[in-house]
C-alpha cells in the first residue's frame, strides 16, 4: 500500500518541490502536522480585515441606493467599479488562499480548514459575502478546527458572511419588538412587512449538524428559526443603521451582532426539548444540543470518511468516527487521529478523484510556481476546472465524490492547464527523478516510462501530472 | 493559435502580469546594425532522413522502403539528396541561395534521451545538466548592448536563452497548447484505466488540437511565424528569438504525422520571411534538433531515437547558401552509427558558431569559445 503518497496526497495536500522524502512513520508525520498547526498563518495576515473590506461594500450599496432614488450620483462614483473593489477583496483571499495551501508546513491541517470550510459553505455570488468570504474561512473555521465540533459550529453559523448567505440577517420574529412597529406602519401603508426567515435553521440541520435524514420536522425548522430570530449583521443587512442605533444597537457595520428588538420572545420547542431562555442564549443552547446530537455524529463521521477513505465510505470507519465523536464530545483533533489509525483510511481499492482544487494544489506544491498562468490568476484557473473557490453551487457546498469531477472536458482542461505550467518549469526540471518524487510509493512502471519516454521535459511534466496516479488521492 | 498582436502591445501585455515571465526592464532604443537571429528548436528528435533523404543513397530504399513506398517525392537538392515533399517553401529558399542544410550532423550527447539531448543542444554544454545557462544568453553577450533584445515564444523563457543576459518570453494564450503526441501518450497512460480510459477518450474526440505546429492545415505554423515576424519588426524589435516546435517524436504512422510536422515547419518560415519583408536579408534562422532517428523504419512505421540528424540554416543573405553540406557517412550497415543510426561526421555546435560568427561578422574561434565553453 503506497502509504508515503496517500499520506502526502490524501491525508496532505501533495508533495512539495524540494521536501525530502516524508519519514518512515508517516502516522506520526500526520500527528505532528495537527499538533503544529498554526490557526492565523502569516501569509494571511496582509489580507485586509474585515472591516476595510466591508467599508467598501457599504459604499457601494450606498450608491446603488443612491442611485436607485435617482438622486445624484453625488462625488460621480460609479457603482459597477465599487463592485469591483468588492470583488478585490475576494479575489485577494482566494489567491492568497491557493498560496498558503501551496507553501504550508502543516498540509493535513490545511487541507482539513478545507473541508471545514465547504462544509459550512458560503458562496461568494452574493456581493456582501464576496467581501467576507476570506474572513469566514480565515476568523470563523481556522481557529476552531483543533477545538471542538460545537464551538467550530457557533464560530460559523453566526458569522456575518453565514448570517447573510443564509438570509439570516433578515430574519425577524413575527412577534418581536420590531415586527410590531413595521407591522404598524405596513398597516399604515408605510414600508413592507417583515417576517421569519428560516433558510439558516433548515441549512443547520440539514447540511451542518443532524443531516437530511437526521430526525428533524419542519416544525423544529420553524421553531429554531425563531429561536435565531436576533442574530444578524450590523450596517448591512436590510435594517438601516438609524433604525439599529435607535433600538440600542451599536456595532460596527459588518459584525455579527444580536438584536433583542428582532427575537422572537418565548420558549421554543425543538427536538423535543423546550428552550426557555431568551434572547441571545437561546439559539446557542440549541446549537450546542445539536453539536451533541447522535445525529449529527453520524453525519460528520459520514463526511470525514468520504472525503478520506472512498466516495462510498466505508461502514466500519464510518462506526469508528462515530464512537470516536461521541466519547469524545465532538472533540474534532479526536476525529483526526481515528482517521490516522484507521485502516480503511488507508485503502486505495477504490481511490479518491482529486477535486479541482486538490489537483491545483497539489500541482502548484510540486511545481513550486507561485502563480498559476491564467490571466485572471488563481480564481480564473479554478473557475474553469470548475470549482471557483468559495463559489459552491449550493450551501451544501462542492461534492465530494469523483463522478462530479471526472468528465471529459474536465480532464482535457486540466491536460491544457498542466501543458501552461510544464512550459514554464521545463528547463530546470528533469522530469524523471522530479516525477518519481511526487508520486512516491504511488507511483506504477507504466507513468514512469511514459514519463522517461516522453518528447521534452516539459512533456515528461505534463504525463506526471495528468498520471493516473496524480489525479487521485 | 489566434494571436493578433501589435508588437507595442506585447510590452503593455508584459507589463501587466498577462504574460507568465517578465520582460526586463530594457531600454529599446534604436540599434546600431539591423542583423537578427532565430533559433527554432524541433524537440523531440526529427528525422533529418525524411526531412533532406539521401536519396542517392542506395542503402536507403532497403531501410526505409515501407516509408519511402508512401513518399511523394520532394525537391532534388543535388545529385544526393531532396527536401521532404511538404517543405515546398523551403525548397524555394533553397533555390534562391537562402537555405542551406547540414547533415549527417549531432551535437556532443551520444545517448538518446530526449530530455538531456535537449538539455545539451540549448545549455552548449558537453554533459546533461552540467551548464545552467544556455548558448543563445551568451551569444547575447558578444552583441552591442542596443542589439541584444531577446525574446522567446515559449510559456517561459526557454533554457536556451536563459542566463546572465535579460531574455524575456511571450506566451500566446494558447501557446504551448497539446498536441496531438501528447494526446496519444495520455491516451496510452489511461489504456488500462477503467474510470479515466473511457473519460479521455471521449475528451480527445471531441477535442480541437491547437497545439501542433502543423494544426489547422500548416495554419498554426503561418500563426507562428506571423507572430515571431511582428515581434522582430522595426528598430525596437526583437533581436534575437527562439520559437518552440514539438511533435517530431515520430515512433508510429511517421508518413503521416511528419508530414503535418513538415508543412507546419514550412508555413512557419515562410510566414517569417514574408512577415520580415525587407528584413529577410537581415536574419539567420537556425532549425535544428536533439538528436536524429534510427536509420530503419520499425515496427510500427515509425522510427526511434537516433543520433544524427540535419541542421537548417536560411536567411536572405547567407553565406553559402542553396547547399547540402555533408561528409556522408553513408548508410550501409557497417557505415551506421552503433549498427543503426546515421553517424555524425558534423558538430552541430561548430556550425552554429560559425555560422553566427559569419552572420555577425565576428571572429569564428572566439564565437565558439563564448557559446561552447565546455567544447574542446
Amino acid at each position: 500500500m503506497p502509504r508515503t503518497y496517500l499520506a502526502l496526497n490524501r491525508f496532505g495536500l501533495g508533495w512539495r518541490a524540494g521536501d525530502a522524502p516524508p519519514p518512515r512513520d508517516v502516522a506520526a508525520m500526520l500527528a505532528a502536522d495537527l499538533k503544529a498547526y498554526d490557526p492565523a498563518p502569516q501569509s494571511l495576515a496582509a489580507l485586509a480585515p474585515r472591516r476595510v473590506a466591508v467599508e467598501t461594500f457599504k459604499n457601494y450599496r450606498d450608491d446603488r441606493r443612491a442611485a436607485r432614488a435617482g438622486e445624484a450620483m453625488g462625488m460621480g462614483t460609479d457603482p459597477e467599479v465599487i463592485a469591483r473593489d468588492v470583488r478585490v477583496h475576494y479575489l485577494d483571499a482566494a489567491a492568497a488562499r491557493l498560496q498558503q495551501a501551496a507553501a504550508t508546513d502543516t498540509p493535513f491541517a490545511e487541507r482539513l480548514v478545507h473541508f471545514w470550510s465547504n462544509h459550512f459553505a458560503v458562496s461568494v455570488q452574493s456581493l456582501p459575502v464576496a467581501a467576507l468570504a476570506g474572513d469566514f474561512e480565515n476568523a470563523a473555521v481556522r481557529p476552531h478546527i483543533m477545538g471542538k465540533f460545537g464551538d467550530l459550529l457557533k464560530a460559523a453559523v453566526l458569522h456575518p458572511a453565514m448570517l447573510l448567505f443564509l438570509d439570516q440577517a433578515q430574519s425577524v420574529g413575527p412577534a418581536s419588538l420590531l415586527a410590531q412597529r413595521v407591522g404598524a406602519r405596513a398597516d399604515a401603508g408605510e414600508g413592507r412587512r417583515i417576517g421569519l426567515n428560516e433558510n439558516l435553521a433548515r441549512e443547520i440541520l440539514e447540511l451542518h449538524t443532524l443531516g437530511v435524514n437526521g430526525g428533524y420536522a419542519q416544525a423544529d425548522v420553524t421553531a429554531f428559526a425563531r429561536a435565531l430570530t436576533g442574530w444578524t449583521v450590523a450596517g448591512l443587512g436590510q435594517r438601516p443603521d438609524q433604525l439599529l442605533r435607535r433600538m440600542g444597537v451599536n456595532a460596527a457595520p459588518g459584525d455579527a451582532v444580536f438584536v433583542p428588538a428582532m427575537h422572537e420572545p418565548g420558549a421554543q420547542r425543538i427536538l423535543g426539548k423546550s428552550y426557555g431562555g431568551e434572547g441571545r442564549t437561546q439559539a446557542l443552547a440549541v446549537l450546542d444540543d445539536l453539536a451533541r446530537h447522535p445525529s449529527t455524529a453520524r453525519h460528520i463521521a459520514t463526511k470525514l470518511a468520504r472525503h478520506f477513505a472512498a466516495d462510498t465510505p466505508p461502514p466500519a470507519l464510518i462506526a469508528k468516527l462515530e464512537r470516536a465523536y461521541v466519547d469524545s464530545s465532538g472533540d474534532l483533533p479526536t476525529l483526526y487521529r481515528t482517521l490516522i489509525d484507521a485502516p480503511e483510511a488507508w485503502q486505495t481499492a477504490a481511490p479518491k478523484f482529486k477535486t479541482p482544487w486538490d489537483w491545483t494544489v497539489s500541482m502548484l506544491r510540486a511545481t513550486g510556481i507561485k502563480q498559476l498562468p491564467d490571466r485572471r490568476g488563481a480564481v480564473g484557473a479554478l473557475a474553469q476546472l470548475g470549482q471557483p473557490i468559495w463559489q459552491p453551487g449550493s450551501p451544501a457546498g462542492f461534492d465530494d465524490i469523483a463522478d462530479r469531477w471526472a468528465g471529459a472536458s474536465g480532464l482535457m482542461l486540466r491536460a491544457e492547464l498542466a501543458s501552461r505550467v510544464a512550459g514554464g518549469i521545463a528547463a530546470r526540471t528533469d522530469p524523471r527523478s522530479w516525477g518519481a518524487a511526487m508520486m512516491a510509493d504511488a507511483a506504477g512502471e507504466a507513468t514512469l516510462t511514459a514519463i522517461a519516454r516522453a518528447d521534452s521535459p516539459a512533456q515528461g511534466v505534463v504525463l506526471a501530472l495528468m498520471a493516473p496516479e496524480f489525479l487521485r488521492r | 493559435m489566434t494571436i493578433i498582436l501589435p508588437r507595442r502591445r506585447l510590452l503593455a501585455l508584459a507589463g501587466a502580469s498577462a504574460v507568465t515571465a517578465t520582460l526586463p526592464g530594457l531600454a529599446w532604443g534604436a540599434a546600431a546594425t539591423p542583423k537578427r537571429l532565430v533559433f527554432i528548436i524541433q524537440r523531440g528528435a526529427a528525422d533529418g532522413l525524411a526531412l533532406v533523404p539521401p536519396v542517392g543513397d542506395p542503402a536507403l530504399g532497403g531501410l526505409r522502403g515501407a516509408l519511402l513506398a508512401e513518399a511523394t517525392p520532394g525537391a532534388k537538392l543535388d545529385g544526393m539528396f531532396a527536401l521532404h515533399h511538404e517543405l515546398t517553401g523551403t525548397a524555394a529558399m533553397f533555390a534562391a541561395k537562402e537555405a542551406r542544410i547540414v547533415h549527417a550532423v549531432a551535437t556532443a550527447y551520444r545517448d538518446r534521451s530526449h530530455f538531456d539531448g535537449q538539455n545539451i543542444l540549448e545549455s552548449g554544454g558537453t554533459a546533461p545538466y552540467a551548464r545552467k545557462d544556455g548558448w543563445l544568453n551568451r551569444m547575447l553577450g558578444l552583441l552591442p548592448p542596443g542589439e541584444a533584445r531577446a525574446v522567446g515564444i515559449a510559456a517561459a523563457v526557454p533554457l536556451a536563452l536563459r542566463g546572465s543576459h535579460d531574455a524575456a518570453n511571450y506566451a500566446p494564450s494558447r501557446l504551448p497548447g497539446i498536441d496531438e503526441d501528447l494526446l496519444m501518450r495520455l491516451s496510452q497512460l489511461y489504456g488500462g484505466d477503467a474510470q479515466l480510459g473511457p473519460i479521455w477518450q471521449q475528451a480527445v474526440e471531441t477535442k480541437e488540437l491547437a497545439g501542433d505546429i502543423g494544426g489547422n492545415n500548416g495554419r498554426n505554423g503561418t500563426q507562428l511565424g506571423e507572430l515571431a515576424a511582428r515581434l522582430m519588426a522595426g528598430n525596437d524589435g526583437a533581436r534575437v528569438m527562439m520559437i518552440e516546435t514539438g511533435g517530431w517524436d515520430t515512433h508510429s504512422r511517421q508518413q503521416q504525422r511528419l508530414g503535418v510536422q513538415a508543412r507546419g515547419l514550412d508555413a512557419l518560415l515562410v510566414a517569417l520571411k514574408a512577415g520580415l519583408a525587407a528584413e529577410w536579408a537581415n536574419i539567420l534562422v537556425i532549425v535544428a534538433t536533439e538528436f536524429g532517428r534510427t536509420a530503419a523504419v520499425n515496427g510500427t512505421g515509425g522510427t526511434d531515437h537516433g543520433t544524427a540528424s540535419a541542421l537548417f540554416l536560411l536567411g536572405g543573405n547567407l553565406r553559402g547558401g542553396g547547399k547540402v553540406q555533408a561528409d556522408w557517412p553513408g548508410l550501409s550497415a557497417a557505415a551506421l552509427y552503433e549498427g543503426r543510426d546515421l553517424r555524425p561526421t558534423a558538430s552541430l555546435e561548430i556550425e552554429v558558431s560559425s555560422a553566427i560568427a559569419a552572420h555577425y561578422g565576428l571572429e569564428a574561434r572566439a564565437v565558439k569559445r563564448a557559446l561552447y565553453p565546455d567544447l574542446a
